[in-house]
């Protein structure tokens, strides 16, 4: 070949500072400069999902409501010390009537208190603390463990895949509340037990949905190609084969926390969750049941944070579906 | 350019007898399994039989025949992507058929594939730098910022923008996607490239340019092709010498002017009349010799000569005995037939019929 394609510019191919580049175009005008830092950036396939998902305006919606829920709980310390109560004090003064029973609504306790005469607005915020952190990290977990298995099943199949199904078969139909009753009273209540059974709860269903993924992806002429290259069955499978299972895995994901907060709140409702005192929306509900008939405010907003919460997430994962799927109708949104 | 890519200089000289890759008796069976815990074998898929072939360091091997008669089975065979059932695989010289998948490794850098579908070899979720530079990450060669420059001359080197480094393979077209394909088994200076249909999904007119790009290629870098097509013109006008598959096995072999010159298997004639051509009168002259019949199930492939149930001169040896891939009488020793009739040069195919029982014949 005639000509070295970086005429002049021995680091410039490498270099990304504009000046450089500049310099390397005035050296060869007439060739196009493979610059780094004026490389032609394509539109990922995951930016085309963000821009139509922008577009979906519940998703959004929900997509606010759950970052704006997520910085209250991060910041429901600070929302404690200012609104003057902290998740376990008692109101002596003013946190119950005369009869014992919770005080409604008012300017002292903005959505009133309950049967111990604690705020229920701070005992909301520090809920959803729990039921966020639950969510995410058992599904986050589950994920992994669903990735790591289904992948490992579909990419190696026969036996191994055999095998692997079998052990998600089991999984899945394990009846869970028995099981984790059981745990519980062997282990005792707490966070991190909460969290571990959500999350050994949940992976096998993501593990066959990864499994099937890969049993197709396994056979595309891409894959062929990485191994006529000479590629190991490691890189294969998370250079090749995992970036083209993120789609359902993310969708996946994003309908997986609500499941696991309702499950965590179930938990705590039946007193197997967080150990009380410590607030979590299912003990909250919990604790209600006995004066929902004379204070609708105690058993409401727990309710309602988590039917929002869920509702959101659910929303937000049914926007993210519709945005990662290529074959969704878009011919009239545009 | 051609430095940094070539540590040896490029050869120019005309090809050299010098075997590159030598198949000898190559079989590939596929099972064929049934039950679902316990898979029993229930049949087996004959995809290559018996093929002896060689190919020397700097031709063209065109390897032709319909869908189905195992020819890239073997190409996945010649690059150990399938192993082979039974037979021997020499690559320049040394045996690489019983060889592990990590023993094979080395001998990847110097045998790549280009693939048939320039939408499905590229993966959709990776950017284009990074396919082409797989070569140098999977066999550790050079720091990540040193393979994009690298990268970035391959593109050049097949004529498509560096600038491009960062799109994805849905940004390009399927000419340019091929071209993608190509740099990417360039990468790694190969000595043999294994092209699987490269341009049989590609345009008319995007077709010519590929096969342009690979001759300047392989004159540039002295590269070997094996090249694959069920396309008889574009064969013709790429290969040095041409394998005619029928059924897993080798009909013919010779020079690519002398097997278009003088076709001797029964089948090569049906192929080449049914070739398109591009003069009309020629087209509306010529005798298309039609075949009975479909190509037979490769999981239960005809006893003898497997062409025997479609083959106008079938006599009765060729339903008993497998005709040998030799050179038949009157023949360059290059050119070899696997018939027990040979077609003679002028004689009329359409007015033959065979004389073998009904029941060996095919619909």
């Amino acid at each position: 070949m005639s000509a070295d394609p970086t005429p002049g510019s021995a680091p410039g191919p490498a270099d990304s500072t504009p000046d450089a580049a500049g310099v390397a175009v005035a050296v060869a005008p007439a060739r196009p400069q493979p610059s780094g830092g004026h490389a032609i950036e394509g539109r990922s396939p995951w930016q085309l999902a963000w821009i139509h998902l922008r577009k979906d305006r519940a998703a959004m919606i929900s997509l606010a409501f759950i970052l704006l829920l997520a910085l209250l709980s991060v910041s429901a310390p600070l929302l404690a010390h200012w609104i003057g109560w902290s998740p376990t004090d008692q109101d002596r003064t003013q946190g119950l009537t005369v009869d014992g029973l919770p005080v409604g609504p008012s300017g002292r306790h903005l959505l009133g208190t309950d049967n111990l005469g604690r705020d229920i607005l701070v005992r909301v915020l520090y809920g959803s603390q729990v039921s966020l952190l639950v969510g995410v990290v058992s599904t986050l977990l589950a994920v992994a463990m669903g990735v790591l298995v289904g992948l490992v099943a579909g990419y190696f199949g026969s036996a191994v895949d055999t095998v692997l199904s079998r052990v998600m078969d089991l999984v899945l139909s394990f009846p869970f509340l028995l099981f984790a009753i059981a745990l519980v009273s062997i282990f005792g209540s707490s966070l991190a037990i909460s969290v571990f059974v959500i999350a050994f709860f949940s992976w096998a269903a993501v593990g066959r949905i990864v499994r099937g993924q890969t049993l197709s992806i396994r056979e595309k002429e891409y894959i062929e190609a990485a191994r006529s290259l000479g590629a190991g069955d490691l890189r294969i499978m998370f250079v090749d084969v995992l970036p083209n299972l993120l789609a359902p895995v993310i969708v996946y994901t994003t309908l997986l926390i609500p499941i696991a907060i309702v499950f965590e709140a179930t938990l705590s409702f039946l007193g197997l969750g967080v150990v009380p005192p410590a607030p979590t929306w299912g003990n909250m509900l919990s604790d209600s049941l006995d004066f929902y008939q004379v204070a609708w405010w105690f058993p409401l907003f727990p309710g309602l944070a988590l039917l929002l919460t869920t509702l959101a997430f659910n929303l937000l994962g049914d926007g993210v579906r519709d945005a990662l799927d290529p074959r969704a109708e878009r011919l009239f949104q545009d | 350019m051609s430095e940094p890519l070539m540590t040896e200089p490029p050869t120019t000289e005309p090809p050299t007898a010098e075997p590159l890759v030598e198949v000898r008796e190559a079989v590939k069976y596929f099972p064929i399994r049934q039950g679902i815990v316990f898979k029993r074998e229930v049949g087996r898929v004959h995809a290559v039989e018996g093929v002896s072939l060689t190919v020397r360091r700097g031709e063209t091997l065109g390897l032709v025949g319909e869908t189905g008669c195992g020819k890239s089975t073997l190409a996945r065979c010649i690059t150990k992507l399938h192993p082979l059932t039974s037979g021997t695989l020499l690559f320049e010289g040394r045996d690489i058929t019983g060889l592990s998948r990590s023993q094979v490794r080395p001998f990847r850098r110097r045998m790549q594939m280009i693939f048939q579908d320039p939408y499905g070899s590229l993966n959709p979720r990776r950017r284009v730098g990074s396919i082409i530079g797989d070569p140098f990450a999977i066999h550790g060669e050079g720091a990540r910022d040193e393979r994009k420059p690298r990268v970035q001359e391959l593109m050049e080197l097949v004529g498509l923008n560096p600038e491009h480094y960062n799109r994805f393979p849905a940004e390009f077209s399927g000419g340019q996607r091929q071209r993608i394909g190509v740099a990417r088994a360039l990468a790694l200076k190969p000595s043999l490239i294994v092209a699987d249909e490269p341009v049989s999904a590609l345009d008319v007119s995007i077709q010519a340019q590929i096969l342009n790009l690979l001759e300047d290629l392989q004159r540039e870098f002295g590269l070997t092709y094996v090249f694959i097509s069920h396309d008889l013109s574009v064969v013709r006008h790429v290969s040095d010498r041409i394998a005619v598959m029928y059924l897993g096995q080798v009909v013919e072999l010779a020079a690519s002017e002398e097997l278009h010159g003088r076709p001797r298997h029964p089948y090569t004639n049906a192929l080449l009349s049914a070739a398109s051509v591009a003069d009309p009168d020629q087209a509306a002259a010529r005798q298309r010799i039609v075949l009975a019949g479909d190509v037979p199930s490769p999981i239960a492939p005809p006893t003898g000569c497997r062409f025997h149930p479609r083959c106008p001169k079938a006599q009765e040896i060729c339903v008993q005995q497998t005709p040998p891939l030799l050179a038949a009488a009157g023949d360059p020793d290059a050119h070899l037939t696997a018939c027990h009739f040979p077609v003679e040069p002028g004689e009329d195919l359409t007015r033959v019929t065979a004389t073998i029982p009904e029941e060996e014949r095919a619909e």
